[in-house]
């Protein structure tokens, strides 16, 4: 297995995410002294993981298609946006719209994320170990987010088709959105994905399940196709 | 009190020896219509009492606004002399892109097909768009609902959107394009986000989506993963990233703020900043947002164009322009003021078909006038592709509908309509004396009106006056 290092320090972004790009499946490498460097890692292709040894900024392993990222740090805005498979771990916090649009696999934020969190999923799972800032899960279209601490205000706001799990306090609904029940599914679902995100602090049967009540998705002025 | 008999009074609504049941006479106080209260307002009003909601429409804005129909050449004579008309050389290729792209653009012509999507359009349109752009050697471009294979297929040159709903949106995609362009704002909507309606989002639309069928699509206006010109510029250098720096990136405005946004969009990291005006058409928006947002296209272009100068990059940033534009007079007007290229949206569908009385197939001209006056109107007025009912299959995913539109006979419209413009455009460059479009200038313009001269910042026609020129 290949094993390489790259000094952000010494590297452009280019030069990291080229060298990053280049790796052959199944190689591992460190990014050392990010110091914030924003798009590290992004547009990767290749069955590779990545290791950032330190805080990063914007859209750390956005536009990924397979590789799995992991940020030993905090990270700003939009980590892992438009995922399309392969995961995105964040150790620290996330600054706002984790998980933005991603399509499918991972984001997974150890501690805190801030607002917006979700916004506009598509199919991606958002698992966040500690609490969400407001409008977590804005129209977020599809997949599902679990929260394992508190969420802000307009959760789920416009939501859509995502499921959203919430095992702490709700400190309010967006717009469309409804608490419901929680079924047999939806325990195992938790189960499954606090498993994959390894919150051990979860506990499946006692957390909030968030949809959309569907009643924004048509306009009820709809006559003889004239609104 | 005057009485006026029924002859005196044209009779609204009746054509020409239409008037022959002579309507009640009716005193003169009786037809004085409110400036303020005209028949359209009235209603307007009385729509919404009666359905409780803003009217939604397709098409571009309808009122009359400041035109480059308000601009002339000033065609060469003794101070200046003409290239030959027919056999000289003008030059229309041209190149956008050159900043930072390794892979600039190279385009035949000047003019381009602006962003339409597949959902608001059919995949035959987009087809008949793609090959009849690509054989006058020019790009077309994706729309809010990704790219189709129908489109990747038909245009040689496709450049990708990346607009704020994301849908559809993806890496591979992303590296399949020519380029890419991140839409902020269109001039029919600046500030609003796209709209699909329910009777448009089929199953195949709604998987392209990420969405449930048949529910009534409203796009976010706001990016979801960034805000405001400093998260831009991060924004472009990952789209940069997961593209390796090939692929020249456009920023798409729609015109209101323009000197502020252009050079924004230039601090960027733009390679090619589009101005998209008022009159700029869409699939669907609300009427209010059409006719009452943005700026006209004709200050637009002026405005942009002095941006870039202001911060030096006018040779190495592009402008391109769109909203209005029609023909080869209009893309010959938008490139004196500045821009490297047009863009257009609903003129290419005009070309298509659109509001035409007739559809083509098998050889046979089919009259669907009666499908019009389904939808309420009339060929020639239709706006109505919010409805999916398109009666020539240009705006529609019914799939009885699209069969009404060959995407052969389409392109071949479009080649011959793109083919007429750029002859247009030739036409007079070569008489302003230049050898290629792009050394059009604004010194070949006059103004014919104050608020034209205005706008676009050249003199009045007669007159040396530029109006807030020292
Ligand atoms: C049917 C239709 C659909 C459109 N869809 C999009 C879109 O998805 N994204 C976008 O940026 N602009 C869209 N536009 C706007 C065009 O890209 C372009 O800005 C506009 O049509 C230019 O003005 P014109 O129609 O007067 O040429 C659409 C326009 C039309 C007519
Ligand atoms: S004819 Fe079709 S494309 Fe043209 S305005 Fe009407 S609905 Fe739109």
């Amino acid at each position: 297995m290949d094993q390489v290092t790259l000094n952000c320090a010494e590297l452009t972004t280019r030069e990291v995410n080229a060298a990053l790009a280049a790796l052959p499946d199944g190689s591992r490498a460190r990014i050392l002294e990010p110091w914030g460097r924003h798009n590290l890692a992004v547009g990767l292709v290749n069955r590779i993981t990545v290791e950032i040894e330190g805080n990063a900024g914007y859209f750390i392993g956005g536009l990924g298609d397979g590789p799995d990222v992991v940020v030993d740090g905090f990270v700003g805005w939009s980590a892992g946006e438009n995922l399309m498979s392969g995961t995105v771990r964040v150790r620290g916090n996330a600054s706002e719209c984790t998980g933005a649009s991603a399509h499918g696999g991972a984001v997974i934020v150890e501690g805190d994320a801030s607002s917006r969190a979700g916004i506009s999923l598509k199919g991606g799972t958002v698992l966040v170990g500690g609490d969400v800032g407001h409008m977590s899960g804005f129209m977020a279209q599809a997949g599902v987010m679990l929260v394992g601490g508190d969420a802000g205000h307009a959760l789920g706001d416009s939501l859509y088709e995502t499921v959203i799990y919430v095992a702490g306090s709700i400190a309010s609904l967006g717009s469309d959105a409804r608490a419901e029940d929680l079924t047999d599914d939806d325990v195992l679902t938790v189960k499954q994905l606090a498993a994959l995100a390894g919150f051990d602090h979860i506990d499946p049967e006692n957390v909030t399940r968030v949809a959309s009540a569907r009643q924004l998705y048509n306009f009820d002025a709809l006559k003889d196709q004239r609104y | 009190m005057t009485e006026l008999s029924s002859e005196a009074l044209p009779t609204p609504g009746l054509r020409n020896g239409a008037a022959r049941h002579p309507a009640p006479a009716l005193p003169m106080d009786a037809r004085r219509a409110s400036h303020s209260y005209p028949p359209e307002a009235i209603a307007q009003i009385q729509r919404m009492a009666e359905e409780g909601h803003y009217e939604i429409r397709g098409w571009g804005a309808k009122r009359k606004l400041p035109t480059f129909d308000d601009l002339v050449f000033l065609t060469a004579s003794v101070s200046r002399y003409p290239l030959e008309g027919y056999r000289e050389k003008c030059e229309t290729r041209t190149v956008l892109g050159t900043r930072h792209a390794t892979k600039p653009i190279e385009l035949d012509i000047p003019i381009t097909i602006a962003g339409m999507s597949f959902g608001a359009l059919s995949a035959a349109a987009k087809t008949a768009l793609g090959r009849g752009a690509t054989a006058v050697g020019t790009s077309t471009t994706t729309g809010d609902g990704g790219m189709s294979e129908e489109e990747r297929a038909a245009s040689h040159l496709l450049v990708y959107q990346c607009l704020p709903s994301r849908y559809g949106f993806n890496p591979a995609d992303l590296r399949r394009a020519d380029a890419i362009e991140v839409v902020i704002g269109q001039g029919a909507k600046p500030g609003g986000g796209g709209m699909l309606l329910g009777q448009k989002v089929s199953r195949r639309v709604a998987d392209m989506r990420t969405l449930p069928p048949g529910i009534d699509q409203r796009s976010a206006s706001r990016h979801p993963d960034w805000v405001g010109p400093d998260d831009l510029r991060i924004k472009i250098e990952e789209l940069r990233e997961a593209t390796s720096w090939e692929k020249p990136i456009y920023v798409k405005l729609g015109a209101t703020r323009v000197v502020n946004d252009v050079k924004l969009a230039v601090a960027a990291g733009a390679d090619v900043v589009v101005v998209d005006g008022m009159q700029g058409g869409t699939g669907a928006t609300q009427d209010v947002f059409i006719e009452h947002a943005g700026i006209p296209t004709l200050a637009a272009v002026r405005q942009a164009a002095q941006a870039l100068r202001e911060i030096g990059v006018e040779d190495e940033v592009q402008l391109v322009v769109s909203g209005g534009i029609r023909t080869g007079a209009d893309a010959a007007k938008a490139i004196a003021l500045g821009a490297t290229a047009v863009s257009m949206g609903v003129a290419p569908l005009i070309a298509l078909g659109c509001n035409s009385r007739t559809y083509l197939r098998g050889g046979v001209e089919h009259d669907v006038t009666a499908d019009y006056h389904a939808l309420g109107t009339e060929p020639g007025y239709c706006h109505h592709m919010h409805t999916g009912r398109c009666p020539v299959g240009i705006a529609t995913q019914d799939p009885e509908l699209e069969s009404r539109l060959d995407p052969d006979v389409g392109a071949q419209r479009v080649v011959n309509y793109l083919k007429s413009v750029t002859m247009e455009l030739t036409t007079l460059a070569r008489a302003c004396g230049k050898s290629d479009v792009h050394n059009l200038e604004p010194e070949d313009l006059a103004a014919l009106t104050i608020e034209a001269a205005a706008m676009a910042g050249v003199p009045l026609a007669g007159t040396s006056w530029i109006p807030g020129s020292p």
